[in-house]
């Protein structure tokens, strides 16, 4: 069964269609790649998946409910968690209290029902020592791992993930994939959007390729990245 | 990592010891506040009810901007509606002046919904005049109200002040006149009003919906990501503090005993002196309005001979502090000494954090 469905989704920026008929199923519990060049409209997907943006056509489904025009903080409450490209974090609050919002709200639960919880999550991104400073004073990298625990501490069934591997060294891209994967192998359904490809590609079972706004390939990682057309488009893009 | 069973749990504490203290000595100042009447002079207590209700007024205006982000310049509608629903209940329906305060509180938060409905529509500055354009026509709307004095206002019946509850007890156990003691009377309600006020704030605020006010201030798209209601945020900020506006200006009113649209929709003494005050004291902290209350009580006693140069005085002191310390006051302090008498802070410690 699938836990998210696109039929024939479009979104125009005035004249620029930059979500162009796109339709694909997501079967639950599986980890699914995008990848695409920069503009491509990989993003704005995601904002249309989470109800930070809404469609112009089309129609978005999240566990055979109707969530086209669903508000994102109710698709949060369904349980579709997400981070975003450019990290976004409560820049007064604490790294702990980024979680505990998101958990608390997410949830709907009571902070102490969720404490230890956050505090897990910080374990397991390696954010445990700048757990009790303010975010905005956090360093880039530590800002994107910050918009991975923050999605994970509202419990999401499906986390969308946006270019969170940019940038890291081998050791560190290495924890990420470890976490990524422990978070799959509970049975999370993920979509990750990711140029490092062989860190996408050690995780996704499936891969989607976005260009102009349109799908150009969906399908098994090495079958996909085999075909002339997204070696075309992807000839010096990983980095 | 390290084995569950050997790793001591997490613990997440809000207090310090500055805060413990604190809490300490706001019980013994309130005490010794309460004891007041038994010792001072009918000036005392008049200036204290003055300061205490300013401090209500700028607390709820502190939460509606400073941890809203609600930047209002119409408080004065809740004022004056919460005034006048007063007065009505004493002399339209005969109640007693006292209970006749809760009245206000309910009016002002009836009305606000309305205006919510119509103010959450503008953004920023427009947000801002709209409010004051909404107190504007409720201040002409009860000029036309012929039985509450109408343009030139009314005064409450001597009956009903005289009678008020509990004036004769107080008259009786401190000796003092009728009118001493409806003083102490209202000095007592503004008392137990601001008290009630900063421990509710203070209470919302550690809770997790203080969390949310939070997250929508730094970035309201992440917030609605997270499942935090923004909408309802401002909803609940927008109502509680008119519903406490309400109440502070009816026990003004009842104060003063008399009443005029102009005086109860005045934008100067409702809107303006309560955002000096928390300017000056530090926009979005308890603290803040707290020490800028007390200041502005010491300026007014020391420039109010001077008339029209008090209020440029006023406007150029709050001018500087915006431009050289937009924390106000409290903001130096606490930067100083990093003190927190009312901290909201979770802090994350134990577990492999070690303990701090
Ligand atoms: N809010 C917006 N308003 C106008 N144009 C936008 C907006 N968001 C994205 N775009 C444009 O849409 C296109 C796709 O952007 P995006 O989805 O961020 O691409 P990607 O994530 O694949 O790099 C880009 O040309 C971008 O400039
Ligand atoms: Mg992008």
């Amino acid at each position: 069964m699938s836990i998210l469905s696109l039929k024939t989704v479009s979104k125009s920026f005035g004249s620029l269609k930059v979500t162009d008929d796109v339709s694909f199923e997501v079967p639950e519990g599986q980890a699914l790649g995008i990848i695409g060049p920069n503009g491509a409209g990989k993003s704005t997907l995601f904002n249309l998946i989470t109800g930070n943006l809404t469609a112009d056509a089309g129609t978005i489904r999240f566990q055979d409910q109707d969530v086209t025009r669903v508000p994102a903080m109710q698709r949060c409450f369904a349980g579709v968690g997400r981070s975003f490209q450019i990290p976004q974090p409560f820049d007064h609050l604490t790294v702990f209290e980024n979680l505990l919002v998101a958990a608390s709200h997410g949830r709907a639960l009571d902070e102490h029902e969720v404490e230890a919880d956050c505090a897990r999550i910080l374990e397991q991104t390696e954010l445990l020592p700048v757990a009790n400073k303010p975010a905005g004073g956090l360093s880039l990298l530590q800002r994107k791992r910050l918009e991975m625990a923050r999605a994970l501490a509202t419990d999401p069934k499906l986390l969308l993930l946006d270019e969170i591997a940019g940038g890291l060294t081998d050791a560190e891209c290495v924890a990420l994939i470890d976490t990524i994967r422990s978070v799959h192998a509970r049975g999370v359904t993920i979509i990750w959007i990711e140029h490092v490809l062989h860190a996408l590609t050690s995780v996704v079972e499936r891969l989607l390729v976005l260009d102009f706004g349109k799908i150009i390939g969906i399908g098994d990682p090495e079958d996909i990245m085999s075909r002339p057309e997204v070696k075309e488009i992807y000839l010096g893009i990983e980095v | 990592m390290s084995d569950i069973s050997t790793t001591p749990r997490y613990v997440v504490t809000t207090h310090t010891t500055a805060s413990r203290i604190a809490a300490t000595g706001a019980v013994i100042l309130f005490l010794v506040l309460v004891m007041v009447p038994f010792f001072a002079g009918r000036g005392l207590i008049q200036d204290l009810f003055f300061i205490l209700t300013m401090l209500v007024l700028a607390q709820f205006w502190n939460l509606l901007a400073g941890y809203g982000g609600l930047v209002s310049i119409g408080q004065q509608a809740f004022v004056g509606m919460g005034a006048y629903a007063m007065f009505g209940g004493v002399i339209l329906a005969g109640m007693d002046p006292i209970p006749a305060i809760l009245l206000g509180g309910v009016a002002a938060f009836l009305v606000a919904i309305p205006t919510a409905f119509f103010a959450f529509r503008l953004q920023g500055p427009y947000f801002a005049i709209g409010t004051w354009v909404i107190a504007e026509v409720m201040r002409l709307i009860m000029a036309q109200v012929k039985a509450l004095g109408g343009g030139t206002g009314t005064s409450l019946p001597r009956s009903a002040t005289r009678e008020m509850w509990a004036t004769e007890w107080i008259a009786g156990m401190l000796d003092v006149r009728n009118s001493a003691a409806r003083d102490i009377l209202t000095y007592w309600l503004a008392l137990l009003l601001a008290a009630a006020t900063i421990a509710g704030i203070y209470w919302l605020l550690r809770s997790k919906r203080g969390l949310a006010l939070s997250a929508v201030r730094d970035n309201p798209e992440a917030a609605k990501s997270v499942g935090v209601d923004a909408g309802r945020m401002k909803w609940l900020v927008f109502l509680t503090s008119a519903f406490g506006t309400g109440l502070a200006g009816a026990l003004i009113y009842v104060q003063k005993a008399r009443i005029s649209p102009d005086a109860a929709f005045s934008v100067t003494d409702w809107t303006a002196y309560v955002l000096f005050i928390v300017i000056i004291g530090g926009i979005g902290t308890i603290e803040g309005p707290i020490i800028g209350v007390i200041i502005f009580f010491l300026l007014q006693a020391l420039l109010a001979d001077y008339g029209t140069w008090y209020l440029f005085t006023l406007g150029i002191i709050g001018i500087v502090v915006m431009l050289f310390a937009p924390r106000g006051v409290w903001g130096l302090i606490s930067d100083k000494t990093g003190i927190q008498l009312f901290p909201v802070r979770r802090r994350l410690s134990g577990g492999t954090l070690g303990e701090e």
